[in-house]
């Protein structure tokens, strides 16, 4: 076959150039290194910090056991705040769900303009929106119920109609061929085929608030967040502990029950 | 029959018990007379903005602060994504190895996620000083939670077949890792770090509320001193910026997968 020798060696394939890959490597160096250089991030100054971080960690230890009995309330605020927001955000991401499926909705004009105010909303960061809404509503509970809302809306309804579209299209047909108007079409063919994901897509999104709803007090927003800055700002910091042991403790038992309960529901 | 019955009550039951005890505890004492005008303040601020401020020769503009917000974001994920390798192939559990060390190895891990990074942010600027490098840092730490359980995961998947035929025809520990491990799991690596890359973009842009740098400085400020054009610009750019990260990282995503 090959002309120029019976040696097997030549026939073998070129090595795909590697270029691309350097020229990748290159330009993934550049951007950290750029990075690095502008933001004034240096391994020394990385050094420099280590001792005052220990010293920071010393004095978190031993937590300030006494001071639970001061933020229990303000833990159970947290936990309504996230069970409101994410039930809020649960009711209005039903509409959004169905308008955004496109088997359940044929028309372009509504499917696309409903996908893109769920993307918008999902590019926006959870304490981003509460800082918002403190800006308009002054401080407390709500603005932080209604930044869970917004944000649980944005990740309920796209997981949900990422489900309803892949749904078993039998049923649908069904209905159709018996006749079944578009309300019983949805109640009786879309329902009960993704009832059991939006649950669980619920359940995963709760699990979000609560961690979310955990800081929002930094910016106003109400919940256990706001102690942070009591304690920080009196350099207290037995008792910022004290409150990071308590989110983390209440934040693995939520996720604990709430992943127990997805795992029962799929 | 009779027990799906008594489960459906007493989920009922249950969830009726969990929203009177969550809807009774909120005081909701009316919406300030203001908000409606604050709120179509921010609209007009998002549909006429301050486009001077998008670019001001010298100082702190939109450009430099979302450019800033992605460095810390670039650095966060770099970090994360170094240090959380020896994480994942502590935590991963294979065949030979003992339940205890993949167990303690994701118990850390979880730790780390549930650690809420604004909080890690704040403990980086009282070590390193108020900045972008405790931001960077903040997000490099957190990352490692979710990184590692991911990369666990993959190194979990791997296919331990070319490990076995390196091993029979002799290879070191090093020849090992560098012929089979590693071109097995570098394409789910990078996709997972460019996936965290999107998500640590949108943590930068709020970590300046509590001093660690990006776009969130002067967001805070504009917010605090009620220019709503300003906060519209910066809300736009955010917007804008995150769309575009998404987009980009997307596409090597895909090309990756």
């Amino acid at each position: 076959m090959n002309g120029t020798g019976t040696n097997g060696l030549s026939r073998l394939p070129k090595k795909p150039s590697r270029i691309k890959h350097y020229l990748t490597f290159v330009i993934v160096l550049w951007m950290v290194w750029g990075s690095a250089v502008q933001t004034d991030s240096t391994f020394k100054e990385l050094f420099t910090g280590l001792p005052e971080m220990w010293k920071l960690i010393e004095e978190m230890f031993p937590p300030n056991w006494q001071y639970f009995d001061n933020i229990v309330p303000a833990m159970l605020e947290t936990i309504r705040m996230a069970i409101a927001g994410t039930t809020f955000g649960a009711i209005i991401a039903i509409p959004f769900a169905v308008i955004s499926a496109s088997n359940i909705v044929k028309t372009p004009w509504i499917i696309y303009p409903a996908r893109f105010i769920l993307n918008l909303i999902r590019t926006i960061p959870d304490l981003l929106l509460a800082a918002l809404f403190v800006a308009i509503f002054g401080l407390g509970l709500v603005p932080g119920i209604l930044a869970l809302a917004v944000f649980s809306v944005g990740l309920i309804a796209k997981l949900t109609y990422e489900a309803a579209e892949t749904i078993d299209p039998g049923p649908l047909e069904a209905m159709t061929s018996v006749g079944a108007n578009k309300i019983q079409w949805i109640v009786f063919g879309v329902v009960p085929q993704v009832a059991a994901h939006y649950v669980s897509y619920v359940l995963y999104t709760f699990e979000i608030n609560v961690r979310a709803a955990a800081v929002l007090g930094l910016v106003g927003a109400g919940g256990i967040g706001l102690y942070y800055e009591k304690t920080l700002g009196f350099l207290e910091y037995d008792k910022t502990n004290s409150i990071i042991l308590f989110t983390l403790a209440v934040v693995l038992v939520i996720d604990f029950i709430s992943t127990k309960l997805r795992e029962k529901l799929l | 029959m009779k027990r799906r019955i008594w489960l459906r009550w007493t989920i009922v039951v249950a969830l009726v018990l969990i929203y009177v005890w969550t809807f009774a505890g909120i005081e909701f004492n009316g919406i300030k007379p203001t908000a409606g005008k604050i709120t179509r303040s921010i609209f007009e601020g998002i549909f006429s903005p301050d486009w001077d401020y998008v670019y001001l020769p010298d100082g702190e503009d939109l450009l430099r602060g979302l450019l800033e917000t992605l460095q810390i974001s670039i650095l966060g994920s770099v970090i994360s994504a170094i240090v959380c390798i020896p994480f994942a192939f502590w935590s991963a559990s294979r065949k030979g190895k003992s339940k205890a060390a993949s167990g303690s190895g994701k118990f850390v891990l979880s730790f780390i996620r549930t650690f809420p990074e604004l909080v890690m942010a704040i403990l980086f600027t009282k070590a390193v000083g108020p900045g972008s490098f405790a931001g960077a840092l903040a997000l490099g730490l957190h990352s490692i939670g979710m990184l590692g359980k991911l990369f666990a995961e993959e190194v979990e998947n791997m296919d331990s077949g070319p490990t076995e035929a390196l091993v029979a025809t002799g290879a070191n520990r090093l020849q090992v890792l560098w012929f089979a491990v590693i071109p097995q799991v570098l394409p789910g690596f990078l996709s997972y770090s460019l996936y965290r890359f999107e998500i640590n973009v949108r943590s930068a842009t709020i970590l300046g509320f509590v001093g660690a740098g990006g776009i969130g400085t002067p967001l805070i400020f504009a917010l605090s001193s009620r220019s709503w054009d300003r906060v519209g610009i910066i809300l736009l750019g955010i917007i804008v910026m995150v769309t575009i990260i998404d987009l980009i990282s997307g596409y090597l995503r895909r090309k990756l997968a």
